[in-house]
């Protein structure tokens, strides 16, 4: 008797070694990659300068323009700081957006209207806020903690003249979309395309990067679109005079800079 | 009328059509940057209720304003001017205001701004503790633009520190009041109807110079804030000549000293933040003058969190509690309306927004339990391009009593309409 439940016991060792061993291998594989596209995608360099154009256009061609700079610094543990100073609109021109990002916790988030002076913090979730009337959410722009999602490779396909790796991520915490597929290039681990799908298994976002360039060693998305397929609306983006480990001091994360923001950097 | 909009128009075509564009003025953004807007900002009494006078018609408010902001800096100086040029409908009359004129300076960690400025600071959210600048209550009550909530300083300020402590120190040698909702504008209760009043407001010198300090930093991502204050109250206090039966109404400005503080942070999902003050009636701390505001201890607890996608709730509680209280009933005047020791506030700010942010549709709300009266500021905003946006705004006033401070403005709840092109 006891042989024998020996041997079920060895048996049910094996057979779930051999089951679950590879599905996790898997699914560390996917996690990686997934890491290194977000190091890749959002925290390339010590920190970043880069003029942002952004064109909002609805299914009937009426197009809005969002103009900024941004700063990006990294700091330790994961975490980052934002500075996005908006030059037009001319009703939104010399606003600030200033993020402190934490890989796990909420992101602390403050925005500066120069015509009251005022000094805001906002309230806001990262997965279902819309960048300033754009396709893109926060976490389209700034990045998603990558635990809060389960990730498994699809499969490995050419896109273009790229071989990629398709992931495909689900969410365990809050997210604007319950599905995500996303070709993740092979070689610069930049994202190429994602396919976000809803609630009810439709595809409603297509994120594209539509080029990469080489810049300092880096290479960087400068043209990125998100189209929402529900609504027809799309954002395309374009990064401008992109320059990493430019020197961005500490002080320019402070919320006396919102008040009196670095000329120098924003020119 | 029809040359003003002839004007207008041209105005709008020339800035549309000249160099000036935003593109031309963002290519020499470096030395100096043009900007501005043409705006029509009309408002509407609902309530077919007239102040007794000739400028007390439908017509609360009314006008064309066309805003020039001049900008110049380098590296180390920085000018800038914001100039409105209006014509007011009520009045029938032209006129200009200079909403901001300064020059700024660095040196190392500093910065030195002097000249005519908009001051703002504190936790709260249209309710204001430490936050002693003066405010223009006729113009928020009149659905302008909020911007039009801040008077102008001419002050001095100082700028302190970078990354840990900063400070802000700021002087103020000319003093000036809130601006009340004006008696000819608006109905409203009068505590000495029909007598004549003057003003004494504190004139110019070191001792009437205003000083205001703000120490903040941010720990454990809470920005909190420690603040101090010196000067007056802005908000006039009544002296009448005589007790029964007053010939003549003196509008004073008694001493203060303001000592809080205030912090916000991530919290509970949302945005949390606090706001305590303590206002020292420093001409009259024993509470005894009736003509004297009395010492009071102020607070603020403030809650904000996104509900779902553009959906945001604002909620904050406010409290005063009125010191040496029993002197201050003690010596009420028969017949005049007594403040409540503790007069209570709540607001609730609901915000959504559409078509890729483009529409807002808002309401702020005051709420007040001890005085039972309130105030409600609907409002939808629409930008119809990057350029042009469109307004209506709604103040709505009422209480149990016409004698409290939103009750009073239950005969003037109206709606306001603003376009504004920005360049």
């Amino acid at each position: 008797m006891k042989t024998w439940i020996a041997f079920c016991a060895t048996l049910s060792l094996i057979v779930l070694a051999t089951v679950v061993q590879p599905s996790t291998a898997v699914a560390v594989d996917a996690m990686e990659i997934v890491q290194k596209s977000q190091a890749a995608f959002f925290e390339a360099g010590q920190d970043l300068r880069a003029r942002i154009k952004m064109v909002l256009m609805t299914r009937e061609g009426q197009q809005r323009l969002r103009e900024l700079t941004m700063l990006r610094k990294n700091f330790s543990a994961g975490e980052q700081k934002y500075f996005l100073y908006f030059h037009s609109p001319a009703d939104v021109s010399g606003t600030i957006f200033m993020v402190y990002k934490y890989p796990v916790k909420d992101d602390d988030r403050w925005l500066f209207i120069p015509a009251l002076n005022l000094v805001q913090r906002v309230a806001a979730r990262d997965s279902r806020t819309s960048f300033v009337g754009s396709d893109f959410s926060y976490e389209d722009v700034s990045g998603r903690d990558v635990e809060a999602d389960t990730h498994r490779v699809l499969r490995t396909e050419a896109l273009g003249n790229r071989q990629a790796v398709v992931i495909e991520s689900v969410p365990m915490r809050e997210a604007d979309y319950a599905r995500k597929l996303t070709w993740i290039d092979q070689t610069t681990f930049l994202p190429l395309k994602e396919e976000h799908y809803d609630l009810q298994g439709e595809l409603y976002k297509i994120f594209t990067a539509d080029e990469i360039r080489d810049v300092q060693g880096f290479p960087t998305a400068t043209k990125r679109t998100m189209m929402n397929m529900k609504t027809g609306h799309k954002t395309e983006v374009v990064l401008e005079s992109v320059a990493y480990n430019v020197g961005l001091g500490d002080e320019i994360f402070t919320e006396r800079a919102l008040r009196r923001p670095p000329e120098k950097w924003l020119k | 009328m029809l040359r003003r909009v002839i004007f207008l128009a041209s105005a709008l075509f020339c800035f549309h059509a000249s160099p000036l564009t935003p593109y031309a003025s963002r290519a020499s953004a470096e030395e100096l940057s043009i900007h501005g807007f043409l705006q029509t900002n009309y408002d509407t009494r609902l309530t077919g209720q007239y102040p007794p006078n000739p400028q007390g018609g439908d017509l609360l408010f009314g006008e064309e304003r066309f805003q020039l902001r001049l900008g110049h800096s380098n590296e180390k100086v920085r000018l800038f001017t914001r100039t409105d040029f209006f014509y007011d409908h009520v009045a029938n009359r032209p006129g200009v205001e200079s909403r901001e004129a300064y020059a700024e300076g660095s040196v190392g960690p500093s910065d030195l701004r002097a000249g005519r400025q908009i001051l703002i600071w504190g936790a709260g959210d249209y309710l204001f503790i430490n936050d002693i600048f003066a405010k223009d209550w006729g113009a928020f009550f009149s659905g302008r633009p909020v911007e039009y909530l801040r008077v102008p300083q001419n002050a001095v300020k100082l700028d302190l520190g970078t990354t840990g402590l900063s400070a802000e120190i700021v002087a103020i040698p000319f003093f000036q009041e809130d601006k009340l909702p004006p008696r000819n504008r608006f109905v409203q209760f009068d505590p000495f109807p029909g007598v004549a009043r003057t003003a004494q407001t504190p004139g110019l010198g070191i001792q009437n110079t205003e000083l205001a300090a703000r120490f903040y930093g941010t720990t454990w991502g809470f920005d909190t804030a420690l603040y101090f204050y010196r000067g007056f109250f802005h908000v006039p206090a009544l002296q009448a000549n005589q007790t029964t039966s007053p010939t003549l109404v003196t509008e004073t400005f008694p001493r203060l000293a303001v000592y809080g503080a205030s912090t916000r942070g991530n919290a509970l999902g949302g945005v949390v933040s606090a706001e305590v003050g303590y206002y020292d009636s420093l001409a009259d701390r024993a509470g005894r003058d009736p003509a004297i505001p009395n010492s009071s201890f102020r607070y603020l607890a403030g809650y904000q969190r996104q509900l779902w996608e553009d959906f945001t709730i604002g909620l904050q509680y406010y409290g005063e509690l009125m010191l040496q209280y029993d002197a201050y009933r003690a010596t009420l005047s028969s017949g005049f309306p007594g403040q409540d020791q503790h007069r209570q506030l709540a607001t609730v700010r609901l915000t959504q927004l559409f078509w890729n942010q483009t529409l807002r549709v808002g309401l702020f709300a005051f709420y007040s339990p001890t005085d039972q009266d309130y105030y409600l500021i609907p409002e939808v905003r629409y930008s119809i391009t990057d350029n042009l946006w469109v307004s209506a705004t709604g103040n709505i006033f009422g209480g149990r009593r016409t004698t409290t401070f939103f009750g009073q403005f239950d005969a003037d709840d109206n709606l306001a309409m603003t376009v504004r092109y920005e360049f």
